[in-house]
């Protein structure tokens, strides 16, 4: 008979179904319904004992949404702010211990390391966040320590500054945060061919021009997909600033992310425009994931066109 | 480019892990939030009273205003579809944020079977039962962010089609209309508590809880008159007395209180500890509720001239800039603090001020009447419709808020000011208090109980509350001027009850 060749092919749709019936179930259907609930008017009146629609309303609530006084700018410039303030040291801890670690001339035991390294994201971001709030907090050790060494008799608010608190914010999302990046930058450098390290030395490259002429450009790819990550991530920051601010309300709500908005219209049970400013998160994650796709799949045949040229 | 891709892979795998994770964060926070809000006692445990006559409660508009107070009407209760099961006849389930109700139910009920229970005071058993053998089940949510209202409407709202009935639930003066005049509750009169039974609880303790038909639906075993509790060793240095009645008369109105916040604030003192502790004082005294009956927010004078009074207070730095229910307001309290004084009522008296002072400060501290009369928080007991204990709850109504015995028994031993005229009044002619320094404060509340008016509480006040006093936050702190933080008020409050407007 015709046993001529056996298709394992089956299996493999058979093992991705898992996957996909947990999309539809928990992503794909809650996320149509957002779409269809930030259409109508729908959330409860007298203090959460009414239910007053669902009516359909069109897009009355998009348009209350990008209504100036709304200020929906102010929550996505908020969110950006936080998240660069704590990027920008996660990045630049993560590569420096990266290429330490990865650094054969320096022979480092780092299991140790990443593992502590690791340790703060174990912790709940919300455990983390009620630290640091109890040790910045007006009668916190920072503010002991900073009152001993200033000779103030008042403490430093913290949390009644804009920057102060915005950093505080930072400095938790950095400490949760770096560890998982250095070790994935890690695996990115360790998959980079030795020998062009090792041909390099000889030709007598300073560890400066191999991090900036090698390491750097070859890990690339991995370094755009923790920016995008991270940025995705950021977009949804919730937890920490929601308890160190205090529900966002602390000074004139400027650590108030947009998913921090997005809870205060549950308060009510808001469903339409919870539903319109959900669909407006997604838009945008979505922009963001797109322009990343289109640019790690455009470098390639970009690259080639350029060394045409050069030829 | 496979490497990659296996480690694309991975690395998506780990983020949808911690995507999961990071959710289960979430909720996990809101609980831990709000814990911290409710540690003390009733965190947002508030109310806004007012001075016009109206004692009914459900007169209609207000003199010449041009948009009266807003009157809900009473929503009809929903049939009970399902009757409650065997089990659940056997259980007593109760709704609640904190454990004051429950301390009082184990010290002072007297059917509740301590020994059943391996109640010895402090510790408690894992299961709690009546001396009829009906288990106690206590269903506690948090009270901040609203968490405690969501969880009882939800399970409310199920309660006709299910058969595991919830039998009470308490409530608090900021909220008690909304389940009051909400379909979800069976009014006191049908559990057989009659007039006479309640004669001897205080008016406005009963208004509160009277929907819009003139209907009783809960009951409280405790008035909550406040007063201003001052360190007596602080008065001795700085006003040269640490006597009730002589520093009620340098505190008597807020000039004076003005006065005597700058001579701390000389002596190295703060006058408050923070923007919100005279909130109440302003709030209790406002001309009309929150909300009119065109369904808009009215910010009322009053709560304006609190503004102004908390904005000097932050800018002269008569106060220590703390938040209601923070560490440092906590601290405040104790020995290590240099605040002169709290408002507080009752049960923050005798529950949070005596937790937070420490066995230093026992004795130390004194109340007097302060510049104005107001009131603050209280809880109340109500049946849910569709019990399946009516008998059972009513008895506990009955004992806790009608039995003159107990009620003595309940201050003697607590301190709490308890709901019955006549046991307050002989209580007070010889009450001395240790903790206030041999000092009778009953005298005081009873005489400022008779006259707590809370004709101007609303069903959307708890909300209200929290919103105006975190949007002047920013104008106390300097970062916004004061219509700024009007305006972000009125939007936080709008987000909060999307059907309410604002006045213009």
């Amino acid at each position: 008979m015709k046993h001529k060749s056996i298709s394992y092919a089956k299996w493999g749709y058979i093992f991705i179904i898992p996957f996909f019936v947990a999309f539809i179930l928990f992503n794909l259907i809650p996320l149509v319904s957002t779409f269809y609930n930030s259409l109508f008017e729908n959330y409860l009146g007298r203090g959460g004992l009414v239910q007053v629609g669902p009516n359909f309303i069109g897009l009355d609530n998009f348009k209350t949404m990008f209504a100036p006084e709304t200020e929906l700018g102010k929550y996505f410039g908020n969110t950006f702010i936080l998240w660069i303030l704590g990027f920008i040291p996660q990045i630049f801890f993560s590569l420096l211990f990266a290429s330490w670690f990865t650094d054969l001339r320096m022979k480092l035991k780092t299991g140790a390391y990443k593992v502590i390294f690791y340790l703060p994201n174990v912790i709940m971001a919300a455990a983390m966040g009620m630290l640091f709030y109890t040790m910045f907090a007006q009668n916190g050790p920072i503010n002991s320590i900073y009152m001993s060494i200033t000779g103030k008799d008042s403490p430093y608010m913290f949390f009644d500054n804009v920057w102060s608190q915005r950093s505080v914010i930072a400095i938790i999302n950095f400490l949760m945060w770096y560890g998982n990046t250095t070790i994935m930058l890690m695996a990115a450098i360790n998959g980079v061919d030795p020998s062009l390290y090792e041909s390099a030395q000889i030709d007598g490259a300073t560890p400066s021009q191999t991090f900036w002429k090698i390491t750097l450009p070859l890990i690339r790819p991995i370094l755009l997909y923790v920016l995008i990550t991270s940025l995705i991530g950021g977009l949804q920051m919730y937890d920490v600033p929601q308890i160190i601010t205090k529900n966002g309300e602390q000074v004139q709500r400027t650590s108030m992310t947009v998913v921090m908005y997005l809870q205060k219209h549950l308060y009510s049970k808001n469903y339409g425009m919870a539903g319109a400013l959900s669909v407006i998160l997604f838009v945008v994650a979505a922009v963001l994931s797109l322009v990343v796709f289109y640019v790690t799949t455009e470098r390639e045949p970009k690259k080639k066109v350029k060394k045409g040229g050069i030829k | 480019m496979a490497n990659l891709k296996k480690l694309l892979a991975g690395a998506m795998a780990l983020c949808m892990a911690g995507a999961m994770f990071a959710s289960c964060g979430n909720t996990e926070e809101g609980g831990s939030d709000s814990k911290s809000n409710t540690t003390n006692n009733a965190g947002t445990n508030d109310n806004k009273g007012g001075e016009d006559g109206g004692n009914g409660g459900e007169d209609g508009g207000n003199g010449g205003d041009a948009a009266g107070d807003l009157k809900e009407d009473k929503l009809p209760n929903v049939p009970q579809n399902v009757e409650g099961s065997e089990a659940s006849k056997k259980v007593l389930k109760i709704y609640t944020w904190n454990d004051e109700f429950k301390s009082r139910l184990r010290d002072f009920y007297p059917e509740y079977d301590k020994e059943a229970s391996g109640y010895d005071g402090e510790k408690v058993g894992e299961h709690e039962y009546l001396k009829d053998g009906t288990e106690i089940v206590w269903v506690t949510t948090p009270n901040a962010d609203n968490a405690y209202q969501n969880k009882l409407d939800e399970d409310l709202k199920a309660q006709a089609d299910s058969d595991d009935k919830i039998d009470m639930f308490l409530v608090e003066a900021d909220y008690a209309l909304k389940y009051v005049n909400g379909p979800y509750v069976k009014p006191v009169a049908d559990l057989g508590l009659t007039d006479a039974d309640l004669a001897d609880q205080y008016q406005y303790t009963k208004d509160i809880v009277t929907d819009s038909n003139g209907v009783l639906e809960g009951v409280s075993w405790q008035a909550t008159p406040g007063l201003f509790a001052y360190r007596r060793d602080i008065a001795k240095e700085v006003l040269g007395t640490d006597d009730p009645t002589e520093v009620q008369a340098q505190l008597s109105d807020w000039d004076k209180f003005n006065e005597v916040a700058k001579k701390m604030k000389d002596a190295g003192y703060f006058m408050l500890s923070g923007y919100d502790d005279a909130y109440r004082t302003f709030s209790n005294n406002v001309s009309h509720a929150w909300v009119n009956n065109k369904m808009q927010i009215v910010v009322d004078d009053n709560l304006m001239k609190w503004v102004d009074q908390t904005k000097e207070y932050s800018d002269k730095g008569y106060n220590n800039g703390t938040s209601l229910w923070d560490d440092q307001w906590n601290a405040d309290q104790s020995s290590a603090g240099k605040v002169f004084g709290f408002f507080y009522s009752t049960w923050g008296i005798n529950f949070t001020l005596a937790g937070n002072a420490g066995d230093d400060l026992q004795g130390q501290y004194a109340v007097c009447e302060g510049p104005q009369a107001y009131y603050w928080g209280g809880t109340w007991m109500c049946a849910a419709d569709g019990t399946d204990n009516p008998e059972t709850v009513a008895d506990i109504m009955k004992a806790l808020t009608c039995n003159k015995d107990i009620m003595l028994d309940i201050t003697k031993k607590t301190q709490d000011y308890t709901n019955n005229k006549s046991a307050m009044e002989e209580l007070a002619k010889d009450f001395s208090s240790d903790f206030l320094g041999g000092q009778n404060h009953i005298a005081l509340f009873t005489k400022a109980a008779p006259n707590i008016d809370a004709s101007k509480a609303g069903p959307y006040d708890q909300g209200l509350n929290e919103s105006f006093q975190a949007a002047f936050k920013d104008y106390f702190l300097g970062s916004v001027d004061k219509d700024t933080a009007l305006q972000n008020f009125y939007k936080a409050a709008q987000e909060k009850y999307p059907e309410l407007t604002v006045a213009e």
